[in-house]
């Protein structure tokens, strides 16, 4: 298999010496047409992959802020035409890995071979969805895989060698760590487990591993250096454009 | 069939960090449910305090009135008012035999949380009891049941503030407290192995019935009929009867006000594949997969999703799956009242209100009727409309 968008641009960041930087933003947040300026904004401030939000009336692994936008997002008449209309129109503007994490009905009622279709022309080149863990997921990664879209991984603390194993011989792309258990949502402190976890699943993949759930300030990444090679964060960034805030202006930190 | 199916519904589409859990319970079905050592402990505890076997009770008048041999299984003459507490006990003590120490729940009309919350007190565990907000404020009573039990109320503002909401704030709660806490799954959804699990511990109910039913009448019912939400008293109801061919297991989906364009509760008659809450199954839904509200006058009936077991059954055939709007189950409801003293669950009216409207066909026949609850919690929504 083709080495992923996906990991090329974690392992350019790394090669740099920093943290790759995995922004996730909801699909039609805050609004339908700032949305798309708030996306070329996360990639014109280095980006390594972003993350769009799909939503889904039933976010089960979400927590408050994600759920809140996603719910908004629905409001406003956010589906999946939306996100990849808009994306096949903006196609080569953006340095960044795209990425679509969601949930798997509206996939399903969309058709998984033409979303995978659809996908590859949209430059999306991963897919994460929550709610599908690798047992149920191979007619869909192989549709994925025909159009060139990887299935990503999702492993957490309490993954054991044999299912991290299981997730290692299917994955593309990278890897993402869920670092807490829990759902979606700012943390003050990662678990003391977390880095004793990491090493095991550095050990499991050979593709880059990403952290996410709870990340929400620069000075997190430093105690990560050298066991995550990219970093993932959504509700400290909605709660920054909630508070008034751009990407740019989040970003900025980060750099 | 690849495990955890019925037919092509079922699974267990959850966040990996569900999978451990989920993997965990299954174990411990294959390793402690089939014992003698737990059959002995759950059949005793349904004996003594749930108050099993129950009745099968002919309703002589009704039959007279509709030419129809009506017979109720009397799952509301169990402790705690409804057949939920066959589950919720069976459950309890495994996870007990798990050596969890919370058990955690959702909860729509407030008979499963008050199932729940009776067996923790019984097993000396802790209990928390997620509710839509929405329904807190409209099953007042089981709210106020529940916390006598001893049970921690979690109010869920979120969506539509409803049992669906209930369960995704619940199923959230169990990925965070998974290494000490059960979910005690209220009906026979969600992913594998809960819709088995559920079965295998209704099942009480359609293996009694089946015994009953040839102990007076010589002879197996022409037809079972039960009421459909979630499906676990009419799995139960049903699982004994399936290799009787000649028994005709009726599902009754709420129609709701069964106005074309209502909101209804009906998702084998009126809605389309999908996955939601761990499962494929039959769901309300959009077009696009967004989950739409559901409706029915009876609480426990209202969600948007079905068992998978039902949508395999409604896809062998081998059961069939009906409806009855919200003005055919209260009439149900009043002609069971004050033509056999008995009165119903809205839930259970669903399943009757099916015999009474089919009479014309059904002449002659013997129809037994799971009587999943009884109805003194509805008291509130009857008022005035009967």
């Amino acid at each position: 298999m083709m080495t992923s968008i996906l990991t090329k641009r974690i392992r350019e960041a790394n090669a740099q010496g920093r943290t790759a930087l995995i922004p996730f933003l909801p699909a039609g947040f805050p609004d339908l047409d700032r949305f798309w300026t708030e996306l070329e904004a996360l990639d014109n401030a280095g980006a390594s992959v972003i993350e769009i939000g799909m939503p889904f009336s039933d976010p089960v692994a979400d927590g408050p802020a994600v759920e809140a936008a996603s719910l908004h997002s629905l409001e406003l008449g956010v589906n999946l035409d939306y996100i990849l209309d808009g994306l096949i129109e903006r196609k080569g503007r953006f340095n960044a890995g795209l990425l679509l994490m969601g949930y798997l009905n509206p996939v399903l009622q969309y058709g998984p071979k033409r979303f995978a279709k659809r996908c590859e022309q949209a430059g999306v080149s991963g897919l994460i969805i929550a709610d599908m863990p690798a047992d149920e997921s191979t007619e869909l990664r192989e549709t994925l895989d025909a159009h060139g879209v990887s299935l990503i991984p999702l492993v957490g603390l309490n993954t054991g060698p044999e299912r991290m194993k299981l997730y290692a011989e299917c994955g593309n792309g990278f890897c993402y760590f869920v670092s807490v258990l829990g759902t979606t949502g700012q943390r003050d402190e990662l678990p003391a487990e977390v880095l004793q976890k990491l090493q095991e699943a550095k050990a499991a993949f050979d593709i880059p591993i990403a952290l996410g759930f709870g990340i929400h300030k620069p000075e997190q990444l430093e105690e990560l250096q050298g066991l995550a090679d990219a970093a993932v964060f959504g509700s400290a960034l909605i709660n920054h454009i909630n508070e008034g805030g751009t990407c740019t202006s989040f970003m900025e930190r980060w750099k | 069939m690849k495990k955890g199916y019925f037919g092509d519904f079922g699974g267990q589409f959850v966040p990996e960090l569900l999978m451990p859990p989920l993997i965990e319970l299954e174990r411990a079905m294959d390793e402690i449910l089939y014992t003698e050592d737990f059959q002995n402990d759950f059949k005793r505890l349904l004996k003594d305090n749930v108050g099993r076997p129950s009745a099968l009770t002919p309703c002589p008048n009704l039959s007279k009135d509709t030419g129809v041999n009506i017979w109720l299984k009397r799952e509301d003459l169990n402790h705690s008012g409804a057949h939920k507490i066959n589950n919720t006990l069976g459950q309890a003590l495994l996870a007990r035999k798990m050596g969890k120490k919370v058990l955690l729940t959702e909860t729509g009309a407030g008979m499963n949380g008050v199932a729940v919350a009776t067996a923790a007190a019984m097993m000396d565990m802790k209990c928390l009891v997620y509710m839509g907000a929405k329904d807190v404020e409209r099953q007042e009573p089981n709210v106020r049941r529940m916390e006598v039990l001893g049970a921690e109320i979690i109010p869920v503002e979120s969506g539509t503030r409803t049992l669906k909401d209930a369960i995704n704030a619940a199923l959230r709660r169990w990925i965070a407290t998974q290494s000490d806490t059960h979910y005690c799954f209220g009906t026979a959804a969600g992913p594998h192995p809960f819709p088995l699990l559920v079965r295998e511990l209704q099942a009480v109910i359609s293996e009694e019935a089946r015994q009953q039913f040839l102990d007076r009448t010589g002879r197996l019912p022409d037809a079972v009929s039960a009421c459909v939400g979630g499906g676990s008293n009419a799995i139960g109801a049903f699982h004994h009867f399936v290799p009787d061919e000649s028994v005709r297991l009726v599902g009754v989906e709420a129609a709701g006000s069964g106005e074309e364009g209502c909101h209804n509760s009906a998702p084998l008659n009126l809605g389309t594949e999908g996955v939601l809450h761990g499962m494929r199954t039959r769901l309300l839904q959009t077009d696009e997969g967004q989950i739409l509200p559901s409706h029915s006058i009876a609480p426990g009936l209202d969600y948007p999703g079905v068992g998978p077991e039902h949508a395999g059954l409604q896809q062998s055939g081998r059961a069939e799956y009906v409806t009855i709007n919200d003005s055919q189950a209260l009439n149900a409801f009043k002609l069971l009242a004050r033509r056999e003293g008995i009165i119903p669950a809205l839930e259970s009216s669903h399943a009757l209100a099916w015999a009474l409207e089919n009479a014309d066909d059904l002449q002659g026949q013997h129809i037994l009727v799971n009587l999943s609850g009884r109805g003194d919690k509805d008291m509130g929504i009857v008022a005035g409309l009967i």
